[in-house]
């Protein structure tokens, strides 16, 4: 425990400096910005919740494949299928549909081109035992330009004076909003719903003890006869599913429009692997968790504004954060084994 | 003789275990002193503590009557103390040279392996060791890896080498060498501590012997005022019954339970592990399989409960073609499987023992409605295996790793046996266990086989496998170079075929 917290300090403090040195605000002055501006006020709030939505889906997802020891480092890349996923539906496919009918198909879309976006390295690791973390990774690039070749391409809406936009959703398409704010509700009761059904599938199902006898020890999961690769294509295929429903959520309930890939995800994808960790892979734990990084997001948009600091400052944050999660692993696991020898 | 090492009143607890409750202990010089004890008693603890791995909680120790604190392994190494590890710590890629200089002090900064050569040459000629040190240690055998360890110690000037169950890995001819390189170090003066758990051994080759027991000292003896039976007595609470050949039952039915017809396997290395073997086990027969590891059980296990593609031949179970079907398949015919590793693969060391108790059958009625588990159901039958086989745990939701290696033993072999088998496949399944465990998993064996199950039983104690099996088949680089009848064989010619028909050494 203290080893844990002096690593954290170890880091912290130099951190803080740092930005201080690098900036010259005071680091109370940020925090208290970052924190003001993310849950002082109801619109802070608002925003909060609605950045915290994609973390949450994409949180949820992780979780599992984290839990079976499988790292699936694409949640952006799945993300952004997602995305192309309900974009294709809402555009090109049933535009006129109506309003219950039309969003069901773009979140199943959305879900099914993350999904196959994750069946790429799962297929690749069960027939070639490629490493998922390059593959699910170098997915995110080509995920990314596709979008971005969507975008100045084919799909470039000839109504948007040339920006980099596809033609904006019908008004169908577009998934509602509570009140006048930007929370896309059904998108936020349905990730909710998910992180309950994830929480008991991990807890309570048949895939769950799969899951972790595959994350906990390999080998007994060959022993016991477990259908290893089975289920690392049903993770991956949950894992980038979830993803992909973020996706829909950020095209269809804010943007209303496919654009380039930068606009649509600040990086949630990865941010979401600290929200994971930071959850200890407990689907519950990651709400409120989703929340805290959701108001980092916020808070990093207004401390540009407010303070003049560069946006990366927030990811500097969350670097800090992240550090915190792994020193409290780290230290975990230096317990672990000086209980393993210490046993006579 | 002078005293070389002494140490006293030590105590050292983790927890609320004490493993070391004011152990004296005295070294002599020039002697071979075992340190007897069965698993827990605190033996390797102490060794511990006076090569500086932990320090103690109270106690003292000295050197040729010095008070000395040792904070770690080169504090000890200074002080010419030097352990040889049961699990060698050599780094398999680098020659022997290279391993011997590694942290070897006075050899020069550059080309310090021409010093160490001439001193590993300095050794062989001694010592009759005979060994190219310019060979890589991941092509040596177990034995000439452990002789690299006690050269290590050798160019350290040690004075005073700690062996942690030496022989565990060796065969009896390689014990024999290193029996005989004991001696001779001795003459030189050396003392040497022997840890072990082996009766014969520390008969054969010691001058006095130390007895521990829970934790405490019993005694220290001289090697001629006992016998074998008296240190089984101060080792064991109550005096064991050794289990004899004559206690066995003799019920061995005509039913071929297993066939296995020509089979070839390949090793991770794709190099051929088992070579075109053949055998039956029958119906209430106990099949022992000797042999040194890594002569090609592991794989032959492996590709009969279905973990490893045989490249060639048939197994058959009760008559039914079973080659190559996976291991699930193999368990619904009715065959258990105790692994060699049990903590790398027999459990899941962070899951619950409820968890570990269905790992084979979670999937199955009535633990699993098809989507999810019960867990209540799952709780219920782990309490009762728990009760029924005596495991000592918490409870159900204890963590497996918090058990004792005997109790993780009895968790996989209640497992296993709650699928009523037709055959048990058993790889080593009391190595590094303490006696009482062992002996009542034998006992859980034998009851098997009265009860018509076929067991095929994988060993490297020729003992156990002499007093349990009612055939034994030795195996050798990867083929069966002979089966005997348990009735009709000894343990040296046992020794013999495990080392190839003596004719390799």
């Amino acid at each position: 425990m203290s080893k844990n917290i002096w690593v954290s300090f170890s880091v912290i403090v130099p951190g803080v400096l740092a930005i201080y040195l690098i900036s010259g605000v005071r680091p109370d002055i940020i925090f208290k910005s970052i924190i003001v501006s993310a849950f002082g006020s109801i619109y802070g709030i608002t925003e909060t919740l609605t950045k915290s939505i994609p973390l949450m889906l994409c949180g949820i997802g992780l979780s599992a494949a984290f839990k079976s020891s499988i790292w699936n480092i694409g949640a952006e890349g799945q993300l952004l299928m997602g995305a192309v996923g309900a974009t294709w539906i809402a555009l090109y496919v049933i535009p006129n549909a109506p309003r219950l009918i039309l969003l069901t198909v773009m979140f199943l879309s959305g879900a099914i081109f993350g999904a196959l976006w994750a069946f790429v390295p799962a297929i690749l690791k069960i027939k070639f035992n490629l490493n998922e973390i390059i593959i699910s990774l170098m997915m995110n690039y080509i995920a990314i330009e596709f979008v971005n070749y969507l975008v100045y391409g084919p799909w470039r809406s000839p109504f948007e004076w040339g920006f980099p936009y596809s033609t904006k959703f019908p008004l169908n398409a577009q998934i509602p909003r509570f009140l006048d704010t930007r929370i896309h509700y059904p998108t936020l009761l349905l990730a909710l719903f998910l992180a309950v059904f994830v929480h008991i599938l991990l807890k309570r199902s048949k895939l769950g003890y799969e899951i972790k006898v595959i994350g906990e020890n390999m080998e007994a999961a060959k022993y016991a006869g477990l259908n290893i690769s089975r289920i690392i294509v049903v993770i991956l295929l949950l894992s980038g599913g979830l993803a992909g429903l973020a996706g829909v959520g950020e095209v269809a309930g804010i943007h209303h429009r496919l654009r380039v890939a930068s606009g649509i995800s600040p990086g949630y994808g990865y941010t979401a692997i600290i929200v994971a960790w930071l959850g200890k892979l407990n689907p519950l734990l990651i709400i409120p968790v989703s929340l805290l990084f959701g108001g980092l997001l916020v808070g990093g948009d207004s401390i540009q504004v407010s303070l003049g600091l560069p946006g990366a400052t927030i990811n500097f944050i969350n670097g800090l954060v992240l550090i915190f999660v792994m020193a409290q692993g780290f230290s975990n696991n230096r317990i672990f084994i000086k209980k393993g020898r210490n046993r006579v | 003789m002078g005293k070389v090492i002494q140490m006293k009143g030590i105590v050292k607890s983790f927890g609320n275990i004490i493993a070391n409750n004011r152990v004296d202990f005295d070294l002599r010089e020039g002697e071979i002193h075992g340190l007897l004890g069965e698993n827990g008693a605190g033996k390797t603890t102490l060794m511990n503590i006076l090569y500086g791995l932990y320090s103690p909680d109270a106690g003292e120790i000295y050197i040729d009557g010095n008070r000395v604190d040792i904070k770690s392994p080169s504090d000890a190494i200074n002080f010419g103390i030097s352990m040889v590890h049961q699990n060698f710590k050599l780094i398999q890629s680098h020659t022997v040279v290279e391993n011997v200089a590694l942290g070897l002090k006075g050899t020069g900064f550059f080309f310090p392996a021409r010093t160490v050569e001439r001193r590993i040459r300095e050794f062989s000629q001694k010592y009759g060791f005979k060994i190219d040190p310019h060979t890589p240690v991941w092509q040596l055998s177990a034995g000439e890896k452990q002789r690299v360890e006690i050269v290590k110690a050798f160019c350290r000037n040690a004075k005073v080498f700690i062996l942690d169950e030496p022989t565990s890995m060796l065969t009896p001819a390689e014990t024999g060498e290193l029996f005989k390189l004991l001696r001779l170090l001795r003459v030189e003066g050396k003392s040497i501590i022997l840890i072990t758990h082996k009766l014969d051994e520390v008969l054969e080759v010691c001058d006095r012997i130390t007895v521990l027991r829970g934790g405490k000292k019993i005694k220290t003896v001289d090697i001629n005022e006992v016998n074998k039976k008296d240190l089984a007595s101060m080792m064991f609470d109550q005096e064991i019954s050794f289990l004899g050949r004559e206690n066995r039952m003799r019920k061995v039915d005509k039913d071929i339970i297993l066939e296995i017809k020509n089979i070839s396997v390949l090793s991770d290395k794709n190099l051929l592990a088992v070579k075109d073997v053949s055998f039956n086990i029958h119906r209430g027969e106990i099949f022992g399989i000797a042999g040194v590891a890594g002569n090609g059980q592991k794989e032959l296990v492996e590709a009969i409960t279905g973990l490893r593609r045989t490249v060639n031949g048939n197994i058959y179970i009760l008559g039914r073609d079973v080659t190559n079907v996976g291991p699930r398949e193999i368990l619904d015919k009715g065959v258990a499987h105790v692994p060699e590793e049990r903590i790398r693969m027999g459990v899941v060391p962070s899951m619950s023992l409820e968890e570990n108790f269905i790992l084979r059958s979670y999937n199955k009625e009535p633990f699993s409605d098809g989507l999810f588990l019960r867990y209540d159901v799952i709780s219920n039958h782990a309490k009762e295996l728990i009760s029924r086989y005596k495991i000592s745990a918490l409870d159900e939701k204890s963590p497996a790793i918090t058990l004792s290696g005997g109790n993780i033993q009895k968790l996989i072999l209640a497992r296993e046996l709650t699928i009523s088998p037709v055959l048990i496949v058993a790889s080593h399944p009391t190595q590094g266990l303490d006696m009482k465990s062992i002996q009542q998993i034998h006992e859980l064996l034998l009851k098997q086989k009265e009860d018509g199950c076929a067991v095929l039983l994988i060993s490297e104690d020729i003992q156990e496998l002499l007093s349990l099996s009612d055939r034994i088949a030795v195996m050798f680089d990867g083929r069966i170079s002979g089966i005997r009848n348990t009735d009709e064989t000894t343990i040296e010619e046992i020794g013999m075929l495990m080392v190839g028909g003596g004719d390799r050494v």
